[in-house]
């Protein structure tokens, strides 16, 4: 079967610094797929480059048979794709509800009731708060809403960039039964994490990013249990 | 009663600032720039309305639409030939610019309309007698403040309730993350330069009515003010607009009533240093720190 998300030798640069350098993975239908490594491997970049924020002089981006070439971040969205970035980069200023209503930019109104209906069953926390501005929320709900905000545009694939970053433990392993859930629930997920051992314990496969590069691939459990692993975090 | 009159007339010439202010304050909440043209635009819409009912004899009704059309249309090229290009540039570059664009626009009024002041005639003349005609509140400074109410309330219920208005508050608060939503930035951009630009066109006919003289200067000053107004009440909130320009409006006429006509400009902007010393963000602004 023909992979959903083909990303073939992408080489990012911000300036005159070669963040990425000839990066190629694939995520296949119903996957999670992690991406791990220390800070600066790359990782979000190459997120960010999959969503349409930045753009590769090199290679193709294929998702769902097309190649998304230089198409700008906000028609990415309707193409099935969701990133919830790093840091969360919920609308502080406005509700809860108004920033899961954004995610449903792309959507026509008439399903966004219904989508938000599930969203609050998903985070009931988010129903409770449903008025509140986003400002208001703990970093935990504030993950929560983003997460709830990019499924409200029912993307075939989901990005999330460090969901887990800045989170007590308690809700690191929340997040992480959500994604479970999404996963079993048929989302297909690109996950990127610092957490590598959380993030490996639910991924069906992995990509390790060392500067720019795939260093070494493998399934969740296979790298789990690698030792070039523990070398990547030392910075090896 | 002469204390009322003056009220009246600075609430009047408040309400105009306000619809001024607004167009600062959705342009800067957005694109983050201050478009120091956005006064000249006043002057266009003066200039358009004046043509329109003078030289080709239409109703004051069509000359208003008409200035509204040109403005839009001037202040959306304006966006994309000057400040869209500059999009990722320093906002030092982005404020030059806007200091060029606003003499371009004054410039081209002159070898257009040469600097000789034409006479406005005002859309509605007349005044409301009050207690045995003690008091005369002129009929244009009745529709400026409803006029500037209606916008109020309408702009208001835009950005809370549509889904474009909810989309350039997204914009306003972070564009990456608004992309990532599906938002065309570019475009909600367009729109806040549109919106801001139509307005113009509306305060400038209303000015031009009160203050019937019409040049190519006759926006920088309404504009510099409006500008104040914004600042005043907290640039960035729509309220905030609302509030610096009416109580700028206020302040400038009772300066000119009771202190000095000299100093009226003056005292205005000493009040606004005050306020902003007190207030740093403004009467209704949010005092955002920046983030590390």
């Amino acid at each position: 079967m023909e992979p959903i998300l083909k990303v073939d030798n992408i080489n990012v640069y911000y300036g005159s610094i070669h963040a990425i350098k000839g990066v190629s993975f694939e995520v296949n239908q119903g996957e999670i797929v992690t991406l791990i490594g220390a800070n600066g491997a790359g990782k979000s970049t190459t997120l960010n480059t999959v969503a349409g924020l930045l753009h590769s002089k090199t290679g193709s981006i294929t998702f769902l048979g097309e190649n998304l070439g230089h198409l700008p971040c906000h028609k990415t969205v309707s193409k099935g794709l969701a990133l919830v970035p790093e840091g969360r980069r919920v609308f502080l200023q406005m509700s809860v509800q108004e920033n899961l209503e954004m995610g449903a930019y792309t959507k026509p109104g008439s399903g966004v009731a219904a989508d938000l209906e599930h969203v609050y069953e998903l985070f009931p926390r988010l129903k409770e708060r449903m008025r509140q501005t986003a400002g208001t929320l703990s970093g935990g709900e504030q993950q929560m809403l983003a997460m709830g905000r990019a499924l409200m545009s029912h993307p075939k694939l989901l990005m999330l960039d460090e969901p887990s970053m800045g989170l007590a433990p308690i809700l690191v392993e929340q997040i992480f039964d959500i994604i479970r859930s999404l996963h079993k629930a048929g989302t297909t997920i690109l996950l990127v994490e610092q957490n590598a051992q959380a993030a490996l314990s639910v991924a069906d496969r992995g990509y390790v990013l060392e500067t720019g590069k795939v260093v070494t691939t493998g399934t969740g459990a296979e790298l789990l249990a690698s030792p070039i692993i523990k070398k990547a975090y030392l910075g090896g | 009663m002469e204390f009322l009159s003056y009220l009246i007339s600075g609430i009047s010439l408040g309400s105009v600032y306000a619809i001024i202010a607004l167009g600062y304050t959705m342009v800067y909440g957005i694109a983050k720039m201050l478009n120091f043209a956005h006064g000249d635009i006043i002057m266009v819409g003066g200039y358009i309305s004046f043509c329109a009912m003078n030289y080709l004899g239409l109703p004051s009704i069509v000359g208003i639409i008409l200035a509204m059309l040109v403005c839009t249309v001037l202040g959306v090229v304006i966006e994309g030939l000057a400040y869209k290009p500059l999009r990722a540039a320093p906002s030092l570059a982005v404020l030059i610019t806007a200091i060029g664009v606003s003499y371009f626009l004054q410039n081209a009024a002159l070898l257009v309309w040469s600097a000789a002041p034409k006479v406005y005639t005002p859309i509605i003349s007349g005044s409301l007698s009050l207690f045995g005609g003690a008091l005369k509140i002129p009929y244009v400074s009745i529709l400026t403040v409803v006029v500037c109410l209606v916008i109020m309330v309408a702009l208001t219920a835009f950005t809370n309730m549509s889904k474009m208005g909810k989309a350039m508050r997204a914009c306003s608060e972070d564009k990456g993350a608004a992309q990532l939503m599906g938002i065309n930035v570019n475009a909600t951009i367009s729109m806040t330069f549109a919106i801001g630009s139509a307005l113009a066109a509306i305060a400038g006919v209303l000015l031009c009515s009160s203050y019937p003289t019409l040049m190519p200067t006759t926006g920088s000053m309404p504009g510099i003010k409006a500008f104040t107004a914004a600042v005043f009440g907290g640039i960035g909130s729509i309220p905030g607009a609302f509030l610096g320009g009416l109580l700028l409006g206020i302040i400038e006429a009772m300066a000119k009533a009771y202190i000095s006509t000299n100093l009226a400009n003056s005292i205005v902007f000493a009040v606004l240093i005050v306020v902003l010393l007190v207030k740093p963000a403004g009467l209704l602004g949010r005092y955002v720190p920046e983030k590390v």
